[in-house]
């Protein structure tokens, strides 16, 4: 699990509003499907998103069992200087993923 | 004669397995309705008054199962550091839980355009929920036709 797929532009010019998609595999087991003995499939989903441009938050999401298995997330942000945007998936225990860009603003 | 051993089996598998092959295909858990989509909206933002408009809700019109909707949520708004959308919520009439996801949005999003996959238990109209910085609160619709039996959805 955990495998992360970022599209994320490399450079850009300042106060250009930038498109992010971000996509994480996990089931999002949303807790109400049964298995082949009847018996209810625990819920296991990922509740939160994040994604912070040189440490400030930009955006932010809370997921419930109704976003899609491999969850992927397409927002936006402005371009204000050259750094990195960090991106960070919660699960309902406290287990999280993160992964990294670079991006360079002229 | 034949008919009625026939008959007799039909019957008997009514009674057995068709039976139980119904039942399993009944929802498991209550969907929600138009009333609990009210409810969970009142929650998140209290009793403030929701007026519809400066949201656009996109999703096919058609979807061929509800495990993965395309859905794209659009808010008319300048993305000013005085005038932004804090957040947007996108609510289901039908789901067994009504609120689908949260997005935070801040004056750096630039733009106030997400979109994302969402599950759907059968044809409804989804509605988005946009708080602006203000405190107000803008909503939009759009119904998709769900083909795939999906209580089993989710």
């Amino acid at each position: 699990m955990a495998g992360i797929r970022l599209a994320v532009p490399k450079t850009a010019r300042q106060g250009e509003v930038l498109e992010i998609k971000a996509l994480i595999q996990h089931d999002m087991e949303s807790g109400f499907r049964r298995g082949s003995r009847g018996e209810v499939i625990p819920r296991d989903i990922i509740t939160r998103f994040e994604c912070t441009y040189n440490d400030e938050l930009v955006f932010a999401s809370d997921f419930h069992p109704a976003i899609a298995a491999n969850p992927i997330l397409t927002f936006h942000t402005v371009a204000t200087e050259s750094g990195e945007f960090v991106f960070t998936w919660t699960d309902q225990n406290g287990a999280a993923w993160s992964d990294r860009t670079s991006i360079e603003v002229v | 004669m034949t008919h009625k051993v026939e008959g007799w089996h039909r019957r008997q598998f009514l009674a057995g397995g068709g039976g139980a092959l119904l039942i399993s295909t009944l929802p498991t858990v209550s969907h929600a309705d138009e009333a609990d989509m009210i409810r969970a909206r009142t929650e998140l933002f209290g009793g403030r008054d929701v007026q519809e408009g400066r949201v656009t809700v996109t999703l096919p019109p058609i979807a061929e199962n509800g495990h993965s909707v395309p859905i794209t949520v659009d808010v008319d708004s300048p993305m000013t550091p005085n005038d932004y959308v804090k957040q947007i919520v996108i609510l289901s009439p039908r789901n067994p839980l009504p609120t689908i996801g949260q997005f935070y949005l801040t004056p750096r999003s630039g733009k106030a355009l997400v979109s994302t996959r969402i599950r759907m238990s059968g044809t409804q109209a989804i509605q988005a929920v946009a708080e602006m910085s203000d405190g107000s609160l803008w909503s939009g619709r759009m119904e998709t036709v769900v083909t795939l039996a999906a209580c089993v959805v989710l």
